[in-house]
């Protein structure tokens, strides 16, 4: 086969547009099977993701927190480690978001909400950083770790939302105090967007810069690559990894932040949402690749928007979109396996034979 | 000749929709497009298919057109469903049934979108505070609770009753003080053990509280959690009798189902319906109980005895005629303290009765 350059890019393009025609077909025909249209059930995710000016806002604004919630699964999955506890790291940046006003008086303009911001960046790096240190300094698996430390931090979370944080006002929905109107995050101009969106975009891009072009990030990708090799040639594997976890985690930490400032106002039990865990499912169909988990985000709350259409105009159940979502991404995974196959297309080379014969 | 056509056609249809506008009748046959959003399935046998049920006779009147979205989320999700609702669908009443989507997703949407009606379930809607577009609208369920409870009095041998409850808060408390009031009327010496799980849907939490509440002896079980299908299995295999809630969950355990407290939110939602088709003004604050059939009772279960049947009608029959209350001194909570002295009664319309933060005399449990 004579590979040309351009075959990789094509190809990266044509595997999860074919893995997504493949879903859609086997989502018709699911659909087709229950007795309702598949030509319309088609017509309606389209519509319902990227129709109009009001699906794309309605996409853009669900993808927001997966950007940041994928890349708490991306940066540790980048030097080596599986981290699925974004969840906990969440929470606790909601947490710290909401507390920081009870402790600290702060400006009500741009640098209060940065401090907040911080803060909950800081909440959420700590607390995947922790399942990193544990895995470096005393051998637990960061897996289960980060996942148990999730719980934990719900559990944390619960305690002191509706016992010494609760605001007395808030009787059948536990909540803390309120932030103040002058610390909220607002939409991005005249769009029905907060500014969650720019910090996920700009974010993903930091990263991958890290990643691509920065001395720091090639050693984490050569820690992650082979951990003992890195240490065999003197890199400092423990620092690197525990810092890949801390940057994950303070992006986690950060889309709690943002959901309190921008979404919820206050710190309550709606945060605890699954953010987190749909933000492993992101990377993961990603390859933990900052910059993809952009459009794959933005795919995951397409498909949210889409399926809040298709509840509404077809009465189908919610657990319809969920099937969707298996298919699309079952095969996302396994048109990996065509990666470096698909081109030039193997048929194609039978092409100037078919062309040989007469019309 | 195409030109011609083309001109006619439109002409055609400039004049059609001129009569349309200018015909009164016209504007009264327009549909009015009602979304309904639940925060879990629509097939939960809990407090989701409770509205879901409502729902699908709404979906039987004329001129009415209904669009339901299930699962959603108490985040921007729900803000996104309510905006699609009425930019998408054309919706001009939204019933946001779950506690969580008042304050602030809601009042947000309601904000931007003052030509539409919201009315909530459940939420404390106070005027001055909350536009004059939103309302809420929720059932005295506290008084099918008591009732739940004179038959669970009756009915168990054990004297111990058990209630496994989501969430210390007040809508729950008042359940389980009502049902506690209820046996204890039967039998003073009744006492019902509460087990909080922590939150609304914890499947495997709920059977872990069944199973110690059986274990320690309860032998009536009834529950406030989104979906009751869990607690009823579980206190149904265990040879246990069951009180069901939101929702009849008579299905789940024939044989151990005894009575249950439902909701009837038909009587809510027609009214809310009813005032937006004729253009009155939207109703704001609407509350009700058994003798306005906000809530109902399930029919009684095989095992029920005639006397327990005998005393929860009578009491039923004193509740229609208005003559009931459940909350009346001397009520004392369960470490002894006085909360309604002798000779007060507190109607259920009291708002003081939506900040209840204790747990009647009986309780064996803790906030």
């Amino acid at each position: 086969m004579n590979r040309q350059p351009w075959h990789d890019a094509a190809e990266a393009v044509l595997l999860p547009l074919l893995a997504l025609a493949g879903a859609l077909l086997m989502f018709g025909l699911w659909v087709s099977l229950g007795g309702h249209d598949p030509v319309q059930a088609c017509t309606l995710l389209f519509t319902g993701a990227f129709g109009d000016a009001f699906s794309w806002q309605n996409t853009l604004q669900r993808s927001a927190p997966l950007m940041l919630t994928a890349l708490c699964v991306a940066l540790p999955a980048r030097a080596g480690l599986t981290i699925i506890g974004g969840e906990g790291a969440l929470v606790l940046g909601g947490l710290a978001c909401a507390g920081l006003p009870y402790v600290v008086h702060l400006p009500g303009n741009g640098v209060g909400m940065s401090i907040l911001l911080l803060a909950a960046a800081l909440a959420g790096a700590a607390w995947i950083a922790l399942a990193g240190a544990l895995r470096q300094y005393r051998g637990v698996n960061e897996t289960i770790s980060s996942l148990l430390l999730g719980y934990i931090a719900i559990a944390l979370f619960k305690h002191v939302v509706e016992g010494p944080m609760r605001d007395p006002a808030s009787l059948n929905k536990p909540s803390t105090l309120p932030l103040d109107e002058a610390l909220r995050i607002g939409s991005i101009g005249s769009w029905d967007v907060h500014w969650g969106l720019a910090f996920g975009v700009v974010l993903c891009l930091a990263s991958a810069l890290w990643l691509g072009r920065s001395t720091h990030g090639f050693a984490t990708r050569v820690v992650g690559g082979n951990a003992r090799a890195a240490r065999l040639v003197g890199l400092p594997a423990h620092r690197l990894i525990v810092t890949a976890c801390a940057l994950g985690g303070a992006a986690a930490g950060l889309a709690g932040g943002i959901e309190v400032a921008a979404v919820h106002t206050a710190a309550n039990a709606s945060l605890i949402a699954g953010l987190g865990y749909a933000g492993i499912l992101v990377s993961f169909v990603a390859r933990h690749n900052p910059l993809a988990v952009i459009p794959v985000a933005i795919l995951f709350g397409g498909f949210g928007a889409a399926g809040s259409l298709l509840q509404r105009r077809m009465g189908l159940p919610d657990a319809s979109v969920q099937v969707l979502l298996g298919f699309a991404f079952v095969l996302i995974l396994a048109g990996e396996a065509l990666r470096g196959r698909l081109l030039p297309f193997p048929f194609l080379a039978m092409r100037p034979l078919l062309r040989a014969k007469p019309a | 000749m195409s030109t011609d056509l083309s001109r006619r056609r439109a002409l055609a249809q400039l004049s059609a929709a001129s009569l349309a506008g200018i015909s009164p009748w016209a504007l009264a046959q327009k549909a009015l497009t009602v979304g309904v959003i639940y925060v879990g399935p629509r097939d939960d046998f809990g407090y989701n298919q409770a509205h879901a049920e409502c729902a699908a006779e709404l979906k039987k009147m004329s001129g009415v057109k209904i669009v339901e979205e299930e699962n959603v989320p108490e985040t921007q999700a729900v803000q996104k469903t309510m905006q699609g609702m009425i930019a998408q669908d054309g919706a001009t009443l939204l019933f946001p049934t779950s506690f969580g989507y008042f304050d602030p997703h809601m009042l947000e949407v309601a904000k931007k979108n003052p030509g539409v009606r919201f009315s909530h379930c459940g939420g404390m809607w106070t005027k001055g505070k909350h536009p004059d577009n939103t309302g809420s609208f929720f059932g005295y369920i506290d008084e099918a609770q008591y009732l739940n409870g004179v038959v669970a009095g009756h009915m168990s041998k054990s004297k111990k009753i058990a209630f496994v409850a989501a969430k210390p808060i007040p809508q729950v408390l008042r359940n389980i003080n009502a049902y506690t009031l209820g046996a204890r009327s039967v039998d003073p010496k009744i006492t019902c053990n509460v087990i909080f799980t922590g939150d609304w849907s914890m499947a495997v939490k709920e059977a872990e509280a069944t199973n110690s509440l059986a274990d320690q002896g309860c032998d009536v079980f009834t529950m406030h959690v989104d979906g009751p299908k869990v607690v009823v299995e579980t206190a149904a295999k265990r040879g246990k009798m069951v009180c069901g809630y939101h929702a009849s969950q008579a299905k789940l355990a024939p044989q151990a189902y005894l009575t249950g407290a439902e909701w009837n939110w038909l009587t809510a939602y027609k009214l809310i319906i009813d005032a937006a088709r004729t253009g009155k003004p939207h109703p704001n604050f609407v509350r009700g109980g058994l003798k306005d059939g906000f809530v109902k009772t399930s029919a009684y279960g095989p095992a029920v005895s005639a006397a327990a049947k005998a005393n929860a009608d009578a009491v039923k029959a004193k509740m229609m005629a208005g003559t009931f209350d459940v909350y009346a001194g001397e009520l004392k909570d369960n470490s002894g303290k006085v909360m309604i002295p002798k000779g007060t009664t507190i109607k259920l319309t009291d708002p003081s009765l939506e900040g209840m933060n204790y747990l009647v005399e009986g309780v064996v449990g803790k906030i």
